[in-house]
């Protein structure tokens, strides 16, 4: 740490350093970003919801009675569809569908991702480039179509079906950006160190790149979900997957094919639709979170406007400096050259 | 006699705001006279960079000036103070007036435009009068002075070496004969073959402009052959300021005799190369007193509990230079 | 150029993979719903078209699997995709030939707005942080998780009805005979509206939310810092300093998104009965109709690579650094 006077390694402040936290005050940090706090909180929400939700529904959805197309009441929160079955039920039992499917295709497409992007990384040459030309082009294939084909050859598509299909196709993305950011690390001294001791291949990964990947995985996954509960509801709603397990996507598919608009039931399909946008803002918050954390840069501000010299309320921004209303600053007597007056 | 050009008094310049503000340049008077070279030596984290992007209010958010003022001395008209001036009359001072040469020219230039793009938008920023092949005309004039073919002139920047960036960055500084140029390290990332290039360059296109220049840099040996007059800082503060000669030949602060005894001399005898011990102080938080007495030989018990005061020393009688330091002879 | 050529030959790549995907995907379905479906039509088909789905679909089960794979390709060069089973007797391509332009149309033209709008306000979310335009990020979010479809249906209860300008659904006044004459235009330009509509709220704040953080990130780059040292207006400066370097990440971005954005393209389609291939394969899909369904695959795929290819010439054209000269 002794340097030599007139060689540079310290640095200039900047802005704070998020690298020298240790790691358990950094994942406090990040809970405490009010984005990802109200992301959290709203999914935990449904995850709660997808465990009890068969237990706490007051209808079973499937079954029928007489209250046909019934606006919200007291006796049904959200209404009744063509058959009497209750809405609310439906959407409280759907929610363990939707939420399975989007979690486990999530997983299977981050699990691809990491083996396929990670290893193309690390080891380079020949692999990396087979590895990418596979990527890239399950990347540009447009994923819905694809699934859409997929599953509706297989047939009896089940929640479990749905998640694999959605996990094996859209991994791609996850990949490539793993891929790029294993490429840097791979470059930097401490991989290189560790290498060059000699220290095996898979314990390099393990301990010295992916706690980096970190952030990126995390970031993949909530996005593959995301994508994965927009999938599903929509091959619901087309009627591909199996009517017999609800999810909220067969709502819709129902209000839909019996024209609950021409009825005037707005009930049958706004609930479900509010569901998915209230889950899917819920996951991109999350999603921001792990941005802002990652580079402290995109956070939106906090005090940006401070008050200048001539009593303006100025916008910290860049290229302009703002100057600021003297404060107390300690003036140190300077004593004056007299070379000035020596002209 | 040397009149003064660009007057800094009292600046200080803070990042962040309130309690958690760091004070990165204290209390600094410096004056640049017309037609000098002053350098500007310390370390990193010592405050030269960030005193040098203050002076013309470039430094980016949480940075802020709290303190001070930039009395400018145009060549014909009332001096003013850069602080006050608004954002409508800061952009027509900037490089018309004084113009600044930063350090890695790679991540300088726009990576999407051309050279003679860049050279040409500033030209029109500021001269909207002249007419495109006078813009043209301009530009390349001041690209071939700086040793750059008019043919290169449609060149990206990708496509030149580092050390014809260095160049067109300086052509680019010097395109609307500035007063003042502000120079921030500019052949830190050369090799030594183009730093003396690049340095013999600008001595020749000084005499030839006669512009005043800030020249700001780490390396202390650079600064005794080129520059007029140096001044040394250390956590923020000037410690010491003198004639390059003087200061290389009798140095009286004990930071500018380690740094003058850390690199070696082509000349002369042989002698021990001495790092300094110990690293710079962090910006948050500062030792008492004078800021350098942890690891300064000579301390005393004052050193560790007054701030010393930037003064003529005692022992030299000389208005040229002063010195912040409270050994015997270096107080007034 | 060398970039532009190692792009195509990547696409060209990508094209083969995808057909050879399309190949295999109905020798996956179990049971022979199609051979059920021919012997249905049997009497009404000729010898041709009963050949061409057998290599379609590998009902030869003489064939071996490589004659197979080489007569599909002869026969999809020709453009020979089969009969379609729900508008029997018409061929799959003569179907999507008139439904393609329907949607290019729609996806063409609000894509592009889409990008434009958001990438514009992007721009100045980015460019002034702290002010009023960060407020803009979290309703945008919002808007953009609204499942594409959902919004349809919305705006469709909302705005459309009987007496309404906006028309629920079809492409154009059932009645009309398509051509170019200016009321058949106005009308198709009047049915495209809510659809058009419909995407573009949803998808504009992606485009907001990734230029706006390119931005935040181009604007600490030390050429920033140099544009406003040089004193020039900060218009020059936020276009031709920062957003034409936070432009570069965003149009390759473009290229990849447009998968998603054929998908949502489809949903649309379906809710509006709007008359592109989306709609197509929606019936297909419905109907068990593999031929059409196949052939949507096929130009879904196929337009995607080209759109792909037309976004690197564009980057080519942005970024200097790609032309690399001798």
């Amino acid at each position: 740490m002794s340097a030599p006077a007139t060689t540079i390694t310290a640095v200039t402040p900047e802005g704070p350093e998020v690298a020298a936290a240790p790691a358990k005050r950094r994942r406090l940090r990040f809970v405490a970003n009010p984005k990802a706090a109200t992301g959290l909180v709203v999914l935990a929400f449904f995850c709660l919801i997808a465990i009890i939700g068969p237990w706490v529904a007051p209808y079973d959805p499937s079954a029928r009675s007489s209250d046909l197309i019934q606006a919200p009441s007291g006796k049904h929160w959200f209404g009744t569809t063509h058959l009497g079955q209750d809405i609310f039920s439906q959407v409280l039992v759907g929610t363990r569908g939707v939420m399975f499917v989007g979690l486990l295709a999530g997983l299977v497409a981050t699990a691809l991702s990491i083996l396929i992007g990670v290893s193309a990384g690390f080891l380079g040459g020949a692999a990396d480039d087979s590895l990418s030309a596979l990527s890239n082009v399950f990347l540009v294939i447009p994923a819905l179509p694809l699934i859409i084909i997929v599953a509706s050859t297989i047939p009896s598509a089940g929640d479990l079906m749905v998640a694999l299909v959605i996990g094996l196709t859209s991994w791609a993305w996850g990949a490539r950006v793993l891929r790029a950011q294993t490429l840097s690390l791979r470059r930097r001294d401490y991989v290189e160190a560790a290498r060059a001791t000699g220290e095996s291949t898979w314990r390099i990964i393990t301990f010295e790149i992916m706690p980096n990947l970190t952030a990126i995985i995390a970031s993949g996954f909530v996005g593959t979900v995301i994508f994965a509960v927009m999938s599903e509801i929509t091959l619901a709603f087309i009627g591909i997957s199996t009517i017999s397990e609800w999810n909220w996507g067969t709502i819709l598919f129902w209000a839909q094919s019996q024209q609950a608009l021409a009825q005037g039931a707005w009930w049958w399909f706004v609930p479900a639709g509010l569901a998915i946008a209230v889950l899917g803002t819920a996951l991109s918050l999350i999603n921001f979170g792990i941005d802002e954390f990652v580079s402290p840069r995109l956070r939106s501000s906090g005090r940006t406007r401070v008050k200048t010299k001539d009593g303006h309320s100025v916008r910290m921004r860049v290229g302009f400096t703002p100057v600021l209303s003297s404060k107390q600053a300690p003036v140190t007597p300077v004593v004056r050259r007299r070379e000035e007056e020596v002209a | 006699m040397k009149t003064p050009v660009l007057e800094i008094k009292n600046f200080h310049v803070d990042y962040g705001l309130g309690d958690e503000a760091v004070q990165a340049v204290r209390d600094v008077n410096l004056t640049l006279h017309r037609g000098e070279v002053l350098g500007l030596a310390g370390e990193s984290g010592s405050g030269k960079s960030t005193l040098a992007y203050g002076v013309t209010r470039l430094l980016p958010p949480p940075g802020v000036i709290s303190g001070g003022s930039v009395v400018y001395h145009p060549p014909s008209g009332d001096p003013y103070d850069v602080m006050a001036l608004t954002d409508a009359e800061l952009r027509k001072f900037r490089w018309a007036e004084t113009s600044i040469v930063f350090q890695g020219a790679m991540n300088s230039l726009n990576p999407v435009h051309k050279v003679s793009t860049q050279m040409l938008d500033v030209i029109k920023a500021h001269e909207p009068q002249l007419s495109p092949q006078a813009r043209i005309a301009r530009a390349q004039e001041m690209l071939k002075l700086v040793g750059i073919s008019a043919d290169r002139m449609d060149a990206y920047p990708h496509q030149l070496s580092g050390g014809m960036r260095q160049r067109v960055m300086i052509g680019m500084a010097l395109v609307l004969e500035p007063q003042v140029v502000i120079m921030d390290e500019p052949t830190t990332a050369l090799d030594v073959v183009m730093q003396r290039q690049i340095l013999a360059q600008l001595v020749e296109l000084r005499e030839r402009l006669g512009f005043s220049v800030l020249f700001i840099t780490h390396d202390l040996s650079l600064l005794v052959e080129f520059s007029d007059r140096i001044a040394i800082m250390y956590g923020g503060r000037i410690v010491e300021e003198a004639r390059s000669k003087e200061l290389y030949t009798d140095s009286l602060h004990p930071y500018s005799e380690g740094l003058l005894k850390s690199f070696p001399a082509l000349r002369g005898e042989r002698r021990e190369l001495s790092g300094i011990p110990g690293s710079p102080p962090d910006l948050r938080g500062m030792p008492s007193g004078c800021s350098f007495h942890p690891r300064c030989p000579q301390a005393f018990e004052r050193c560790s509990a007054e701030i010393p005061v930037l003064e003529i020393p005692s022992a030299r009688k000389d208005p040229n230079r002063s010195v912040a330091c409270w050994l015997p002879g270096r107080t007034a | 150029m060398k970039f532009l050529l190692q792009r195509l030959a990547f696409y060209v790549f990508t094209a083969w993979a995808a057909l050879t995907i399309n190949f295999f995907i109905p020798r996956l379905i179990p049971g022979d719903p199609v051979t059920s479906l021919i012997n249905k039509f049997q009497g009404q088909m000729s010898t041709d078209a009963i050949n061409s789905l057998y290599v379609l679909f590998g009902l030869d089960k003489n064939a071996s699997l490589w004659s197979q794979y080489v007569d599909y390709w002869g026969q999809v060069f020709r453009g020979d995709l089969g009969l379609s089973f729900t508008f029997f007797p018409t061929p799959v391509s003569e179907i999507l030939r008139q439904s393609l332009p329907w949607t290019i149309a729609l996806v063409g033209i609000t894509t592009f707005a889409s990008f434009m709008i958001g990438t514009s306000l992007g721009v100045l979310a980015g460019w002034r942080r702290g002010s009023v335009m960060d407020g803009l990020l979290p309703v945008t979010t919002f808007l953009s998780s609204i499942p594409y479809f959902w919004l349809g249906l919305l705006a469709i209860t909302l705005l459309a009805g009987p007496d309404s300008f906006f028309p629920s659904s079809g492409g154009y006044e059932p009645g009309l005979v398509p051509g170019w004459s200016g009321e058949f235009i106005g009308s198709a330009i009047q049915h495209s509206l809510l659809p058009a509509i419909t995407i573009l709220i949803s998808s504009v704040s992606g485009w907001i939310l990734t230029m706006r953080n390119m931005m935040v990130t181009v604007s600490s780059e030390d050429y920033i810092t140099v544009a406003h040292a040089k004193g020039l207006p900060e218009r020059r400066v936020m276009v031709s300093y920062a957003a034409r370097n936070a432009l570069l990440p965003n149009v390759s971005g473009f290229a990849l998104s447009l998968g998603f954005i054929v998908g949502g393209t489809l949903l649309v389609e379906i809710v509006f009965s709007y008359p592109g291939i989306g709609y197509n394969l929606f019936q297909a899909v419905g109907a068990k109709d593999y031929p059409l369904m196949q052939g949507v695959f096929l130009v879904i795929t196929l337009s995607v690579l080209v759109a792909n290819l037309l976004a690197d010439v564009a980057y080519l054209l942005l970024d200097p650094r790609t032309r690399k000269e001798g």
